[in-house]
């Protein structure tokens, strides 16, 4: 008898310690963290350490590469085009997130309005930011082509100019033409995105506010744009983080060209690494982005922290 | 006339119709033309012969006299498009479920396991979000080639959830925290496991937000550019982006008719699955900026 009965009380015991496992919240937590985790560390984080002592080495493709300390970003700086890159990434961020927020809030109140088939409408609106980015910079590279530009057309057939415009051959009309393509992107998710964030203001702080005769403009400062600054903030950081690191419409429509005249640091790090072969240097380019990156998810940070604190919600 | 200058928000059906017009109808439809216009060109360029499609004198380049669908059989027969299609579906497909799967037991265990350290887990896959692509295809291009999986699909389905993972995992997180605590409590003292409270109670529950994750998801692997165009070396395993872009320009002779048609008949696809949700898709977007 008792022979028979020790193994059963041994897979009594051992169960037990099972089930105890998998009733800690410890251990399952990390087995359910296990599949994103894997994939994170090895595809995101492992990475990202990679690309940071990429940066400092001279490694080619199919090669092993020295450390040279901060050998690339030396040689950056006195490289011309990397300012270039440079400065144009920043007019490219600046000047399209300004009309981007602008026409977006403008778009937002619009659709906020009582309108016939508002959800159709909203539907359409966000088009540009479904369809995929290169698929429709495809249609902007045409619609910007030397010979059968729609728009010089159009303008030579109102009698407003006599030539056609050269929109991507001169330094200046390429970066506008790249801002309005981007513009044209990212206007969809700015103004459905503040859309979402008008609609959860309470109605009755307008009806108050008619009642002490507020006027239209006042209503807008005095409600509207307090009520709203917290996604005003969160969304065009992530606007402004998009705009930055940009590469599909730049690549598709110029190529950095005229001149590197388009080029975003982005564009110039795929051309340095993977065309011309230098992947230190390249990956030296993108590493210089991260400064600029920190500070916009430090503001996206303080942004969602002020939003939490004026919906009264804990920390 | 009083009551036109009333600006109450009660009686905006009181507003008169030309003042409305020139106030909201006219300059959203300028945004809305400006918006679509892009398509309505890529359209027309798609159908149009190539003798009207460089002859703006002789035919109106707004219309299309003999529309032909020469572009699209060139398309898809003289090229690889039909490759890249399989590719970009297969790619996408596979991202999408094994991100999900991943987000789904990742949400489950920070939101409602709270193991210890849950918290902070959460605010890195939200930073992990905030890492754009840009900074990581030169290292991880390397890492790919010493893996063995350069120029294949597998590149790509294991690349994708990295950014599609902190996303799907940030928005199940705020659907899960809104499901009752107490349904699960009950669940647990009539002796279910955790897996199945997550498959047979909170899944279910949360079954919107799985879906706009997934579709929002899918639609971004569907347009994800970079990681394929230096992962991907060979014609035959393009995706539709790279395809088009590198494939159909011969040196300075670009395609446009080709071209166009790539872009037409690659947006379709995601329009059509946009089209059926919608909703799902603009919660996705907004969830996440909202969290």
């Amino acid at each position: 008898m008792a022979v028979i009965a020790e193994p059963a009380a041994a897979q009594v015991k051992r169960s037990s310690l099972w089930s105890r496992a998998f009733e800690s919240r410890n251990f399952l937590g990390a087995m359910f963290m296990v599949p994103a985790i894997a994939i994170l560390i090895l595809f995101l984080a492992y990475p990202l350490v990679l690309g940071l002592w990429l940066g400092m080495t001279d490694t080619k493709i199919g090669g092993v590469g020295r450390f040279i300390g901060f050998g690339n970003f030396v040689s950056l700086a006195k490289d011309s085009v990397f300012w270039l890159s440079v400065f144009n990434t920043i007019f490219y961020t600046v000047a399209a997130s300004i009309v981007k927020f602008a026409i977006g809030l403008y778009l937002a109140l619009l659709l906020n309005e009582r309108l016939p088939f508002k959800s159709m409408i909203r539907a359409i609106v966000l088009l540009p930011f479904v369809v995929p980015t290169v698929l429709s910079a495809i249609a902007f590279w045409w619609i910007y082509d030397s010979q059968f530009s729609i728009i010089s057309w159009v303008l030579i057939k109102a009698g407003l100019i006599t030539r056609y415009i050269d929109f991507l051959g001169d330094p200046w009309n390429a970066r506008w033409s790249v801002v309005v393509a981007n513009i044209w992107r990212g206007v969809p998710f700015v103004a459905i995105t503040l859309l979402a964030g008008l609609q959860t203001i309470s109605p009755s702080l307008y009806e108050a506010a008619n009642l002490d005769g507020a006027t239209n403009l006042q209503r807008f400062r005095h409600i509207t744009l307090p009520m709203l600054s917290p996604i005003i903030a969160v969304v065009m950081t992530f606007s402004v983080l998009m705009t930055f690191t940009d590469f599909q419409l730049i690549y598709t429509i110029t190529r950095g060209g005229p001149i590197n005249a388009t080029h975003l640091m982005a564009t110039l790090s795929f051309q340095r690494a993977i065309t011309g072969g230098n992947l230190g240097e390249g990956a030296a380019i993108s590493n210089a982005m991260i400064p600029f990156l920190v500070a916009a998810i430090l503001l996206s940070f303080f942004g969602l922290q002020r939003s939490r604190w004026q919906q009264g919600g804990r920390d | 006339m009083s009551t036109a200058d009333d600006q109450s928000v009660g009686m905006d059906y009181l507003e008169r119709f030309p003042r409305k017009f020139l106030r909201v109808y006219l300059p959203l439809g300028l945004i809305v033309v400006f918006l679509l216009f892009p398509f309505y060109w890529m359209t027309v360029a798609t159908f149009k012969p190539d003798a009207e499609m460089y002859d703006y004198e002789k035919y109106n380049p707004f219309w299309i006299v003999h529309p032909t669908f020469e572009h699209i059989t060139k398309l898809f027969f003289e090229t690889d498009y039909p490759l890249w299609m399989w590719n970009t579906v297969i790619v996408s497909v596979s991202s999408t479920f094994i991100s999900l799967f991943a987000s789904v037991c990742a949400a489950y265990a920070i939101e409602r396991l709270r193991y210890k350290g849950s918290r902070y887990v959460g605010l890195a896959i939200f930073l992990g979000y905030l890492v754009p692509p840009s900074i990581l295809f030169i290292p991880l291009a390397a890492i790919v080639f010493q893996l063995g999986l350069f120029d294949g699909n597998l590149a790509l389905i294991l690349t994708y959830p990295t950014f599609l993972i902190p996303f799907c995992t940030w928005l199940l997180m705020g659907y899960f925290r809104t499901i009752p605590y107490e349904l699960e409590e009950c669940a647990l003292i009539d002796g279910a496991t955790r897996l199945q409270i997550l498959v047979k109670i909170t899944l279910p529950l949360s079954l919107p937000g799985v879906i706009s994750a997934g579709i929002f998801a899918f639609t971004l692997s569907w347009n994800e550019f970079i990681y394929a165009l230096t992962f991907i070396s060979s014609s035959e395993n393009k995706t539709i982006p790279v395809g088009a872009i590198t494939e159909l320009v011969n040196g300075d002779v670009y395609h446009w008719g080709a071209l166009m048609a790539a872009a037409l008949t690659g947006s379709v696809p995601v329009v059509i699955l946009y089209s059926f949700f919608v909703e799902y898709y603009v919660s996705a977007m907004t969830g996440a900026v909202k969290e």
